[in-house]
C-alpha cells in the first residue's frame, strides 16, 4: 500500500490518479500504515546516508487531497498535466490572526471521489481531509446533460452537502471535437455551463470553470489551463484557510478545556500534532515546529505546576517508574510506537519527551538548522533530569545515565550524518556540551558500576550493570548493523574494564580537544580534571598529576581559593602516591597554611611535613621548600632605626614572620644570609642608607593573602617604590634639578602574559630556591614559631664598615628547609667607621673682637679611643690668646646624645703653646668643652712681618676685611690644632667682628689746628668707653689738649662718639703726627675689670697752615649793598703764614730774577649753587713769594642772581707745579683727583686763553690720560693742598643782596 | 530551600565578591561558575563585534548543566556577575534574573564609587552585603 503510495508519485507522469480505496480508512491507523513501515529494508547504516534523507522526500509524499468525480477518462487524460502544473506557480497564502502571509507551492493528491472520503462529524483528522472536491465533465450535449451528467452532479452535490462541504469546483471540458461532433445539436456551448451554474453555483459563479481544448497547443489553450490552475490553486487556499481556521479554533476550544477534570494532553497532543502535520505537509516547517514547541511548552508548565502541588490527573501515567533508558531515537520521523503509546496514554515521561524531540529535531533538520538540535538537546537533557526529580519518578540508579549518554550520542550521531566533516568541525562549540555531558555521564556510569577501581567490579555492581543493561531492551532495528551505534558503545562500555577505559579516555580526549579548539580552556582543564580523578582510581597518580597541574595554573591564576585548595588536595595525593618527596611536602606546607581547609586537615599536612624533618637524617642533602607557604616576612625592624652604626655597634634585627601552620613548629635554626659590600664612599656617606630607611627603620613586606588567597591588589602589580634625585652643581653644591625616579621600574613595567596577575607565591610548582652558602649569616637558634605573628630578634654583625645586605631567610627543621630566595624589597644597613673630627664653633654669634669670647670645642672621637694624657695643642697666636680659665668642664656623650661623663679640663699654657688634655672618651662619642678666647682687634695700619708658628708654618696674618651682612669687620682667625689622632695639625677658622669704626679728622683755625676722633659703635650691643686719649709718638714737645670731659661715655649700638683735641706746640709744628687713639670698652653694665682696650692709631701729615685766605665782596660803586643782576667785586686775598720749609724750597719754587723765592698758586672762583656768575675771569695764576706775610689780592667781576644772604663762592687754591718740577714731584696716589680738577681747570682756561701752554697740555691730556704718559712727558700739573694746610677766613660768610630796585617782574614762590 | 549563588568577578576573572547560600557545595558551584567564564568570555568577545549589542550587559543563560542554571552580566568596565541557581528553581525566570543584575549592579557602581575602595580588591562593603542578603532572603 505505502509502496504504491510512493510509486504513484514517483511514476505521476503515467500512473494517474491512485486508487482512493487506498485512503478509505480511519485517519490514524492510516498515518501508521503511512509511516510505520516506511523506513522498512532501508539500513541505518551511515554510509546510507543518503537514504536516511529520506524523510524530506516522505513529506512530500503527504499532499492535500482533491477528490474527482464526473468523468474519470476525461480526468485520466488531462491528469499529468495538472499535477505537473499545479506547483508550478506559487500562490500568497493569507494566514488568519495576524500571521505573516506565505508563498507557498500548492502540490495534490488527486483521488477518486467517494463518500467514505468525507470525514464523518467529529472526527479530527487532517492529514486525509479532503480539501478539494473537483466534478470533472466535458458534456455539451444539452440532452446529455439533463438526462444524466445533472443527476449525478446532484447526487454529488448533495453528498457533500451532506458532509457540510462547501469546498468544491465543477470543471466543464471543452474540445473542438466535441464541438463538431455535436453541431447538429445547434445549442450554444455555453448555454451548458450556464445550465450548470444556474442550477448549482447560484452566485457563486467562480465554482464552475470551463477548460478550452486542454490537449491543443493553442494559446486559448494555455489560457484557460492557467485560468483553471489559478482557480484550483485559490480554491484550495480557500479551503486550507477555512478548514484549518476551523480547525485551529477547536484545537483552542479543547485546549481551554484543560482546566477540567476529563482533560487529557495526550489527547490534546494528538490534536495539535495533526495541526504540525499538515503544516509539514504543506512544507511549513516553521508552522509544524510552532505546534511542537507549544506542547512542549504546555507539558514543562503541567510538570512545573505539578511541582508546585497543582496536580493533573492525566500526568499520573507520566509518573510511572522509568522501566525503559533506550534513549533518544532521532533516525526515524515519526516514531510510530511512541506515538501509539502517547495515544494510549501509557507513555512515560521519557517517551513523550523523546517523541517530540525527535519531531522536533527532524523539523529543525528540515530548516538547516542542526545547532539548534544541538542546544535544544542539551536543555531536553538537563530538563528530563529535573523533570523526573520534580515529579519524583522512581529511576533505578545510572538509568538516566544511560539514557542521557544514549540521547546525547544519538543527536550528535544524527547532526554527524546531515553536516560534513568541515561543517561540525567548525561548529564544535554546538556540540561540545553534549560530548562533555556524554562523557560525564559515562564516567557516572562507570563509577556506579566499579569499572573505574582498581579491583575490577564487585558482584554487586555487576548485578547493577545487568540492570542497567535490561533497561536498555533491544537494539533499535535502524542500528542493528552499525557497528558504532550509541547502544553497543554503551552496552560494550559497561562490559569491562578496559572496554570503559577506552571508551571514556576516547570521549574525554574528544570533549577537550573540542573545548581546546573552541578557546574554552577552562572547560577543558574541567574535562582534565575530572579525568585525573579517573587515573587516581585506577592509581595512575602520574597522568592525573599532569591534568591536576594544568587545572592548577588556572585557579591560582585566576584567583579561585576553593577550587585550589581541592585541586592542591587532589595533587598532594598524587604526590604522596609518586614519592615526590619535596613537591609533596612543598604542596603539604601549602595545604596546611590553607584556611580553606579545616584545621584538622591542616594539622594533618603540617605533620607530614614535621613527620618528614623529623626523621633521622640519612640523606645526603636536605629538603629545600619555599618559605612563603610556611612563613611570610611581614615586618624588619632595626634597632636603633637608622639603620646604620658605627663598627662594632650593636645592631638588632626584629624580624615578624608570619607564621601559616596550624600548629607551633619548633625550628633549629633560623638564618638570615647576609651580602656584604665594602663602602668605597668612606665613612661619612650615608645619605642613601638614611633615606631608605626613612620610617624609623621598620620595613614593612607586603604579602599577597594566604597561600590560596584571591590576588587582591597584586593585581595592580607591586607598589611604586620612588626615590627622590637631587643634582647638585659639584663646584658650588648648588642645585641643579630634582627628580624623583621609580626603582622598580622593572617590577612594575614588566609584561603581563593573559592579563594574568602575577603571583608567585602560589606556585604551582615551588620555585628553584637555593640557600647561597657562605657570607656571614644572622642566626638564632631554637626558636618556636607560634601561629600568627612571632618577633624574632637577631643580632647583626657590624665588625667590617661597609653595606650589608639581607638576602635570604632560611628556616631549618631537621630534614626541611625553608627558604625565603629573595628578601624584597632589599634590606640593608650599614656600618661605618668615622675619622675623629675636631669642630670649633663660637657659642654665640658673632663672636666679637676685642672682648673674651666662648667657643666650643666638639670632638667626635670616631673609631678613635682617647687615653688618658692625649691633649689638644693648640698654636697660641698673639692675636687670639686663650684666656686661661680656672674651670673648664668637658662633657663626654653617647652617639645617642646622652650624657656620659663630665671632667675638668686640665689647660696648660707655655709662651707658644696650649696644651689641652683630654679626658678619657670611648670611641664613637662626643667631647665638648668650652674655651674662653679673645681676638685683639688690630689697631690700624701697622703692619708686622711675617711670624712662623711653632710647627714652623707661616703664621698667617688676620686680615680684616668688610663682610657683606654686617656693617662690622671681620676678622679670619686661624687655629692650629695638634691632635693626637694625626700627625697632621688641624687648621681651624673663626671669625670675629670688631664692634668700632674709627674715623680721624684734622681740623684747623688760623694757626691753630685741633684733631677730632670718631668712634661709631656698628655691633648691636652697647658699650661703655673710658679714657680716651690721644697720643702722638714722635715729638714730646707736642701737646695734646683734651676737649673731652666725660671719662665714661656711653657708646650705644649704632651711634657715634666724637672726641677733640687741640694740638698745640712750642717751636714748630711738625709737618707729620703720629697719633694713637686709646680707650677703654666693655659692654654696657659690666664692671671696670671688664674693660679692654682699644686702639687707633693713625698719621697725619702735612698740618702745618701755609696759606689763608680771605675774601670779600664789594658792592658796585654807589651802592651800599650788592644788588642781584649788579656786577659787584670779588676781592681774594691770599697770605702766606709760615716760612717756608725746607721740604717746600727744594720742591716747588723757583728762584725769581731778583733772587726772591716763589710759588706758583692757582686759584678759582666757582659757584656750585648757582647763586653767582663769574663775570669774565674765574681763575688764574698767582706768583707767590715765599715768605712770611706775602700777601696777593685778585680782583674778581661776580654777578649774584639772587637776593638775600647768599654764602660766597667757592675758592679754591691750588699748587701749580711747572714741567720741569714734575719729575721731583712723589706721584700722589691718588691721581684721579689731579685728573679731575685739571679738567676743572681746563674749562676754566678756556675762558682765559691766556696761557698757550696749559691750553696744549689740556689737548694732549686728552689724548691720552694715563699716569705714565703724563709723567713721560712731565707735563705741569696741579695738586691740592692738604686739609690743613690752606685756612679759608671767609669760609660759609654771606654777602645780603638786595633785589634790583626796578624789579619789573614779581617772582612768587608759594609753598 | 535552593541554591543561590552570587559571584562577582574582575576582567582579570579574580573573584571579587562571592556569596553562596547556602555555603554547602560551594565548591562545586566554583568549579561550575569557573568554566563558565569560558563562555562569559565569549559572549563578551561576540558582543565586542557588533557595536549594535554594547548596551546589553545581560548576557542571558550562560550555562545549563543538569543542576545549575548560571547566568551572566558583564558591566561596561568588564566586571562580570554571575549568578548560579538550582535548575529546579522554577521561580527565577529571566526576568528575575535581570533585575537581580541590574540591582547588583547599581549597588556595584555605589561600592566603586567609595573612595577608600581601591578597585580590584574584593569587595566587603557592609552595605553591599546586606543588599545581596536581602536578595538572596527573596528570591531564595
Amino acid at each position: 500500500m505505502t509502496q504504491g503510495l510512493r510509486t504513484s508519485r514517483r511514476c505521476s507522469g503515467d500512473a494517474g490518479p491512485t486508487d482512493s480505496t487506498e485512503l478509505h480508512r480511519e485517519a490514524l491507523p492510516n498515518n501508521k500504515a503511512l509511516f510505520g513501515g516506511y523506513f522498512h529494508g532501508v539500513p541505518p547504516l551511515k554510509h546510507m546516508e543518503s537514504q536516511e534523507e529520506k524523510p524530506v522526500i516522505y513529506t512530500m509524499e503527504n499532499k492535500p487531497i482533491v477528490t474527482c468525480a464526473g468523468d474519470q477518462s476525461l480526468f485520466t487524460s488531462l491528469y499529468t498535466s495538472l499535477a505537473q502544473q499545479l506547483p508550478r506557480e506559487p500562490m500568497e497564502w493569507r494566514r488568519t490572526y495576524g500571521r505573516a502571509p506565505k508563498m507557498i507551492h500548492l502540490e495534490a493528491n488527486f483521488v477518486q471521489f467517494k463518500e467514505e472520503l468525507l470525514p464523518k462529524e467529529g472526527n479530527k483528522a487532517l492529514l486525509t481531509f479532503p480539501f478539494l472536491h473537483i466534478y470533472w465533465t466535458d458534456c455539451c450535449d444539452t440532452e446529455t446533460y439533463k438526462s444524466s451528467v445533472k443527476e449525478d452532479m446532484m447526487r454529488w452535490q448533495n453528498t457533500l452537502r451532506s458532509h457540510s462541504s462547501a469546498d468544491w469546483v465543477i470543471i466543464v471540458v471543452e474540445t473542438n471535437d466535441t464541438k463538431k461532433k455535436n453541431k447538429p445539436n445547434i445549442l450554444p456551448r455555453s448555454s451548458i455551463v450556464d445550465k450548470i451554474r444556474s442550477d448549482f453555483c447560484n452566485k457563486q459563479n467562480d465554482r464552475c470553470v470551463v477548460l478550452s481544448d486542454p490537449l491543443k497547443d493553442s494559446s486559448r489553450s494555455l489560457e484557460s489551463w492557467n485560468s483553471l490552475l489559478l482557480k484550483l490553486r485559490t480554491l484550495l487556499l480557500m479551503s486550507f484557510t477555512k478548514n484549518l481556521g476551523r480547525f485551529e479554533d477547536d484545537m483552542r476550544t479543547l485546549r481551554e478545556k484543560r482546566t477540567q477534570p476529563g482533560w487529557s494532553f495526550c489527547e490534546y497532543f494528538m490534536v495539535q500534532e495533526e495541526l504540525a502535520f499538515v503544516f509539514e505537509m504543506l512544507q511549513q516547517f516553521e508552522d509544524a515546529l510552532v505546534q511542537y514547541d507549544e506542547l512542549d511548552a504546555l507539558f514543562t508548565q503541567y510538570v512545573l505546576n505539578f511541582g508546585a502541588g497543582d496536580t493533573a490527573n492525566w500526568l499520573g501515567s507520566f509518573c510511572a517508574p522509568v522501566r525503559n533508558w533506550s534513549g533518544l531515537l532521532l533516525r526515524r520521523p515519526i516514531d510510530m510506537e511512541k506515538r501509539d503509546s502517547i495515544q494510549r496514554g501509557e507513555a512515560s515521561l521519557l517517551d513523550l519527551r523523546s517523541y517530540l524531540f525527535s519531531r522536533q529535531c527532524t523539523l529543525l533538520i528540515f530548516l538547516q538548522r542542526p545547532w539548534e538540535v544541538t542546544q535544544r538537546a542539551l536543555e531536553l537533557l538537563h530538563n528530563c533530569v529535573q523533570e523526573l526529580r520534580l515529579l519524583e519518578v522512581s529511576v533505578i540508579d545510572g538509568a538516566l545515565d544511560c539514557w542521557v549518554f544514549l540521547s546525547c550520542l544519538e543527536v550528535l550521531h544524527r547532526i554527524e550524518g546531515c553536516c560534513d566533516q568541515a561543517q561540525l568541525a567548525a561548529n564544535c562549540s554546538h556540540t561540545v556540551g553534549l560530548w562533555a555531558y556524554a562523557t560525564d555521564k559515562l564516567k557516572s556510569l562507570g563509577e556506579l558500576c566499579g569499572l573505574v577501581s582498581k579491583n575490577g567490579p564487585t558482584s554487586e555492581d555487576l548485578n547493577r550493570t545487568v540492570d542497567l543493561l535490561a533497561g536498555l531492551g533491544d537494539e533499535r532495528p535502524e542500528t542493528v548493523n552499525s557497528l558504532q551505534s550509541p547502544y553497543k558503545k554503551l552496552k560494550e562500555a559497561l562490559s569491562s574494564v578496559e572496554a570503559f577505559e577506552r571508551h571514556y579516555l576516547e570521549l574525554s580526549h574528544a570533549a577537550m580537544e573540542m573545548y581546546q579548539a573552541i578557546g574554552r580552556l577552562r572547560s577543558a582543564r574541567l574535562v582534565g580534571k575530572s579525568l585525573a580523578e579517573f587515573y587516581m582510581r585506577k592509581g595512575d597518580p602520574e597522568r592525573a598529576e599532569t591534568f591536576l597541574q594544568e587545572a592548577l595554573k588556572s585557579y591560582v591564576s585566576e584567583g579561585w581559593s576553593l577550587p585550589v585548595t581541592h585541586t592542591r588536595k587532589q595533587i598532594a595525593e598524587c604526590q604522596k602516591l609518586l614519592g615526590r618527596t619535596e613537591d609533596y611536602l612543598q604542596t603539604s606546607a601549602l595545604l596546611a597554611g590553607d584556611v580553606n581547609l579545616s584545621t584538622e586537615e591542616r594539622k594533618h599536612f603540617c605533620q607530614e611535613i614535621l613527620t618528614f624533618a623529623g626523621r633521622s637524617g640519612n640523606q645526603s642533602h636536605k629538603v629545600t621548600l619555599s618559605m612563603n607557604v610556611f612563613a611570610q616576612l611581614t615586618r624588619l625592624q632595626f634597632h636603633p632605626a637608622a639603620a646604620s652604626v658605627h663598627s662594632g655597634a650593636v645592631l638588632q634585627v626584629e624580624l615578624t614572620l608570619r607564621c601559616l601552620m596550624p600548629v607551633s613548629v619548633r625550628i633549629q635554626q633560623l638564618a638570615a644570609s647576609i651580602h656584604f659590600d665594602i663602602d668605597h664612599g668612606g665613612t661619612l656617606k650615608r645619605s642613601k642608607g638614611t633615606l631608605r630607611n626613612a620610617n624609623q627603620g621598620t620595613i614593612e613586606f607586603k604579602q599577597g593573602n594566604s597561600s590560596a588567597g584571591p590576588p587582591s591588589s597584586a593585581a595592580a602589580g607591586p607598589a611604586l617604590e620612588m626615590d627622590e634625585i637631587q643634582d647638585r652643581s659639584p663646584s658650588d653644591n648648588s642645585l641643579n634639578s630634582v627628580g624623583v625616579v621609580c626603582k622598580n621600574t622593572h617590577l612594575i613595567i614588566r609584561r603581563r602574559e593573559n592579563g594574568s596577575p602575577p603571583e608567585t607565591s602560589n606556585c604551582v610548582s615551588p620555585p628553584a630556591v637555593a640557600m647561597k652558602e657562605g657570607g656571614q649569616m644572622l642566626k638564632v637558634q631554637n626558636v618556636t614559631l607560634e601561629p600568627g605573628n612571632n618577633s624574632i630578634t637577631f643580632t647583626a654583625p657590624s665588625g667590617q664598615p661597609g653595606t650589608y645586605m639581607l638576602r635570604q631567610l632560611c628556616a631549618t627543621m631537621g630534614e626541611v628547609q625553608f627558604v625565603l630566595s629573595h628578601i624584597y624589597p632589599s634590606v640593608r644597613y650599614e656600618v661605618y667607621s668615622q675619622e675623629p673630627q675636631l669642630t670649633v664653633e663660637p657659642l654665640s654669634e658673632p663672636l666679637l673682637a676685642g672682648m673674651p669670647q666662648l667657643v666650643k670645642f666638639t670632638l667626635l672621637t670616631g673609631h678613635y679611643t682617647v687615653k688618658k694624657g692625649d691633649a689638644l695643642q693648640l698654636s697660641n697666636t698673639e692675636t687670639m690668646p686663650i684666656l686661661p680659665s680656672s674651670s673648664c668642664t668637658a662633657r663626654i656623650s653617647s652617639p645617642e646624645a646622652e650624657l656620659v661623663g663630665e671632667s675638668v679640663l686640665s689647660i696648660q699654657s707655655s709662651e707658644k703653646v696650649t696644651s689641652i688634655s683630654l679626658p678619657p672618651t670611648p670611641p664613637y662619642h662626643v667631647l665638648e668643652f668650652q674655651l674662653e678666647v679673645l681676638c685683639i682687634i688690630p689697631s690700624g695700619s701697622e703692619r708686622p712681618a711675617n711670624e712662623r708658628l711653632t710647627n714652623g708654618e707661616v703664621r698667617h696674618r688676620p686680615r680684616s676685611y668688610s663682610h657683606p651682612d654686617t656693617p662690622m669687620t671681620a676678622i679670619d682667625q686661624r687655629m692650629s690644632i695638634d691632635c693626637p689622632w694625626s700627625i697632621y695639625s688641624t687648621l681651624l677658622a673663626l671669625t670675629f667682628y670688631i664692634p668700632f669704626k674709627t674715623k680721624h679728622s684734622l681740623l684747623s683755625a688760623g694757626n691753630r689746628k685741633y684733631i677730632q676722633v670718631c668712634v661709631q659703635n656698628v655691633s648691636d650691643m652697647n658699650f661703655t668707653l673710658a679714657d680716651m686719649k690721644l697720643t702722638e709718638k714722635q715729638h714730646s714737645s707736642l701737646e695734646l689738649q683734651s676737649f673731652n670731659t666725660k671719662t665714661n661715655q656711653l657708646l650705644c649700638s649704632k651711634h657715634s662718639v666724637f672726641c677733640l683735641w687741640e694740638v698745640r706746640w712750642k717751636d714748630d709744628l711738625p709737618s707729620c703726627l703720629q697719633c694713637v687713639f686709646s680707650a677703654n670698652f666693655s659692654p654696657l653694665n659690666q664692671d671696670s675689670s671688664a674693660f679692654k682696650p682699644f686702639h687707633y692709631q693713625f698719621q697725619l701729615e702735612r698740618v702745618t697752615t701755609l696759606y689763608s685766605v680771605r675774601a670779600e665782596i664789594l658792592p658796585p660803586a654807589g651802592e651800599q649793598h650788592c644788588r642781584s643782576g649788579l656786577v659787584c667785586e670779588l676781592e681774594v686775598c691770599i697770605t702766606r703764614l709760615t716760612e717756608p720749609s725746607e721740604g717746600e724750597v727744594a720742591e716747588d719754587s723757583k728762584t725769581d730774577t731778583d733772587g726772591l723765592k716763589t710759588t706758583k698758586l692757582m686759584y678759582e672762583v666757582a659757584d656750585s649753587s648757582s647763586n653767582w656768575a663769574v663775570c669774565g675771569k674765574s681763575s688764574g695764576m698767582v706768583l707767590m713769594p715765599l715768605r712770611v706775610n706775602a700777601t696777593h689780592k685778585v680782583q674778581i667781576e661776580v654777578m649774584p642772581l639772587f637776593a638775600g644772604h647768599l654764602p660766597f663762592p667757592k675758592i679754591k687754591v691750588l699748587k701749580y707745579l711747572p714741567h720741569n718740577a714734575a719729575a721731583a714731584i712723589q706721584p700722589d696716589p691718588d691721581s684721579c683727583v689731579e685728573n679731575d680738577s685739571l679738567s676743572l681747570l681746563d674749562k676754566a682756561l678756556d675762558d682765559q686763553g691766556d696761557t698757550a701752554s696749559i691750553r696744549s697740555r689740556g689737548s694732549v691730556h686728552s689724548v691720552g690720560s694715563s699716569d705714565q704718559q703724563q709723567r713721560g712727558v712731565a707735563m705741569p700739573r696741579l695738586e691740592p693742598f692738604s686739609p690743613g694746610q690752606v685756612f679759608n677766613n671767609s669760609h660759609s660768610q654771606q654777602v645780603l643782596v638786595l633785589p634790583t630796585a626796578d624789579d619789573h617782574i614779581m617772582e612768587v614762590n608759594a609753598t | 530551600m535552593f541554591h543561590i549563588c552570587l559571584l562577582m568577578f574582575s576582567p582579570q576573572n579574580y573573584p571579587l565578591y562571592i556569596r553562596s547560600v547556602p555555603s554547602q557545595n560551594e565548591l562545586k558551584f566554583h568549579y561550575t561558575v569557573h568554566t563558565s567564564l569560558d563562555v562569559v568570555e565569549e559572549k563578551v568577545s561576540a558582543v565586542g563585534k557588533s557595536l549594535a549589542d554594547q548596551r546589553e550587559l545581560y548576557l542571558g543563560l550562560l550555562y545549563p548543566t543538569e543542576d545549575y542554571k548560571v547566568y551572566g552580566y558583564v558591566t561596561n568596565s568588564k566586571v562580570k556577575f554571575v549568578i548560579v541557581v538550582d535548575s529546579s528553581n522554577t521561580s527565577l525566570r529571566d526576568n528575575e534574573i535581570r533585575s537581580m543584575f541590574r540591582k547588583l549592579h547599581n549597588s556595584f557602581t555605589d561600592v566603586m564609587c567609595n573612595p577608600f575602595y581601591n578597585p580590584g580588591d574584593p569587595i566587603q562593603s557592609k552595605a553591599f552585603n546586606g543588599i545581596v542578603s536581602g536578595m538572596m532572603v527573596q528570591t531564595g
